[in-house]
């Protein structure tokens, strides 16, 4: 733009709300937690004050919450986290790309706009509800007990609900419209001329699909894994309603911290890590988009 | 494999996502209308859930919580949002990238851990817990998700219909006022739709961040699951989603039913 010198101050007075809400009630909140997570908790919980600093930064006391959280039981619940994420992303990614192929490349046209937005729907509708909608399906009474026993299948009802599985698949059923929408938006850019040279070339189907369709996707691959990795790493309604008592997760522990347990420091120093972890993952998809070009990720 | 089983195998494994996607939620609408309370078998149809739950004070006033909340939040959005939107979509200026950053962190960042840190700074300033809080929580991540719809919507405004009003002699305030607002509306009432859906909606937040007495609807939901599956927390449920479903329909129309003045669709 030929005048966007001039521009340049009038965008202040527009930015300068969103600025000041953004500032003090994300950041500063942010900071706040960050400071905490270095204190200790007090008797009756909230904050045990500092009597001498220096001695206290000194000894290595301000470390102690970040210490606990790497060690025991606590550790374990991080692994766990770590471990549900990557498998919920990977399931994802199998279950999403066939879909969104489909839906970009061979679904007809006029029920395209239709089929789309019934997976847009459930990624804006309460998570809540989604996941209530399978406590009900799973539990010992429920509907899928009932189907089993009724058809022969299973002689007595499994307890289904309250287990690893149904947490994985809570988290799965919750996550997915998050993988389909950014593969299908890089699928749908994807030049089908290069997959009728390829075939012309000689290339079969299976060769085309590696060396042209994936590599092409990857933007899509991304942002889809990131866009579920995140939410399934601080995840909490789905392993509190769907999950047992050993599914404990890292948003579980944070919520106990505070609502329960009354130990805020602890609690915002596994908040941290979290943060800390999302924040790595999101430079690394940073470094890729830059080298790669990407797709939005909201 | 021929080309058109492949097609068909692909439709197929389509026909059973969608079935993952949507059975589990017609269960649940399904089964609000069962006249049996303890088990899964068919009953025969009945309305007495959802009139239990007209009749629940307690919900309805959690609901009422609720929409008054999402009100309060959508407005302080919309108003926040929308000049940021334009601010970046129309100008360069320094910090701009930093402030896409601090746009999107809200929204991408944990649940728990913006809950987190909302109640550690409500606790620090010794602001009481309330409806208020509340609000505040939500306007911040609703702020985000305001100013990156409408900006995608300011950003796909054809210029030439600006100049061509600021030729004709209009100021930069009434260029606005008469030509950029109105052909932005359709964006801006989209994004007040899809917060609105987001603050009813959420759980995670509010449930760090409520002060007693100001229970939401998911709280209270919520509050419910915990206790036992009951046919009246599924009529409930059909009633939310149902609510929610058309508000969303409806932001998705305006999206796409205007992608821009003279855009073939």
């Amino acid at each position: 733009m030929p005048d966007a010198p001039s521009h340049k101050r009038a965008a202040y007075p527009l930015l300068l709300p969103t600025w000041l809400v953004l500032g003090l009630f994300f950041l500063v909140p942010l900071a706040l937690m960050l400071a905490v997570s270095f204190a200790r908790r007090g008797t009756y919980g909230g904050i045990e004050p500092i009597a001498d600093l220096g001695e206290y930064l000194r000894s290595g006391a301000f470390l102690a919450n970040y210490a606990r959280s790497i060690a025991g039981i606590y550790l374990r619940i991080g692994w766990r986290s770590l471990w549900m994420a990557v498998l919920t992303s990977l399931l994802c990614l199998i279950v999403s790309f066939p879909i969104a192929y489909y839906l970009a490349l061979l679904a007809p046209r006029r029920w395209k706009a239709l089929l789309l937005g019934l997976v847009v729907v459930p990624f804006w509708t309460s998570f809540l509800i989604r996941t209530y909608a399978w406590m009900f399906i799973l539990r010992t009474e429920g509907l899928l007990n009932l189907v089993l026993v009724g058809s022969g299948v299973l002689r007595h009802p499994v307890e289904l609900l309250y287990t690893q599985t149904a947490v994985m698949i809570g988290l799965v059923y919750g996550e997915l419209p998050f993988m389909i929408l950014p593969l299908y938006a890089s699928l749908e850019k994807l030049d089908r001329s290069l997959l009728e040279a390829a075939a012309d070339l000689g290339a079969g189907r299976t060769g085309s699909f590696w060396r042209i369709t994936v590599p092409l996707s990857l933007p899509g691959i991304a942002a889809g894994i990131v866009l579920v990795f995140i939410p399934s790493l601080g995840q909490f309604v789905v392993s509190d309603l769907l999950g047992g008592a050993r599914s404990m997760l890292l948003g579980n522990l944070i919520q106990n911290q505070f609502a329960v347990a009354r130990n805020q420091p602890f609690g915002s120093a596994v908040a941290f890590e979290l943060m800390a972890a999302v924040l790595i993952l999101l430079l690394g998809y940073a470094a890729f988009a830059r080298r790669r070009g990407a797709e939005d990720l909201v | 494999m021929t080309a058109s089983s492949h097609r068909r195998l692909l439709a197929v494994h389509t026909a059973l996502v969608y079935l993952f996607l949507y059975a589990p939620i017609a269960v649940l609408v399904v089964f609000s209308f069962n006249a049996a309370r303890q088990t899964a078998t068919w009953d025969g149809f009945t309305l007495d859930w959802y009139r239990s739950v007209l009749a629940d004070d307690a919900l309805l006033h959690s609901a009422r919580n609720s929409l008054l909340v999402a009100a309060l939040t959508t407005v302080a959005a919309v108003l926040l949002g929308t000049p940021a939107a334009l601010g970046l979509a129309r100008h360069e200026f320094r910090g701009k990238r930093a402030t896409q950053a601090l746009l999107y962190l809200p929204v991408i960042i944990p649940e728990v851990v913006l809950g987190a840190a909302l109640v550690t700074f409500f606790g620090a300033v010794e602001l009481r817990l309330s409806l208020w809080t509340v609000v505040l929580a939500h306007v911040v991540f609703s702020v985000s998700y305001v100013a990156i719809v409408v900006r995608a919507r300011f950003a796909g405004l054809d210029p030439s219909l600006e100049e061509a009003a600021r030729d004709l002699g209009a100021g930069p305030f009434e260029t606005f006022r008469r030509v950029t607002l109105p052909l932005a509306a359709p964006g801006i009432l989209a994004s007040a739709l899809l917060v609105f859906t987001l603050s009813i909606d959420d759980y995670v937040i509010t449930s760090f961040v409520a002060g007693v007495g100001a229970t939401t609807l998911p709280l209270h939901i919520y509050s419910l699951l915990k206790v036992g599956v009951t046919p009246e927390v599924n009529a409930v449920s059909t009633l939310l989603l149902a609510g929610t479903v058309v508000l969303i329909v409806l932001a998705q129309r305006l999206l796409r039913g205007s992608a821009a003045p003279g855009d073939p669709q």
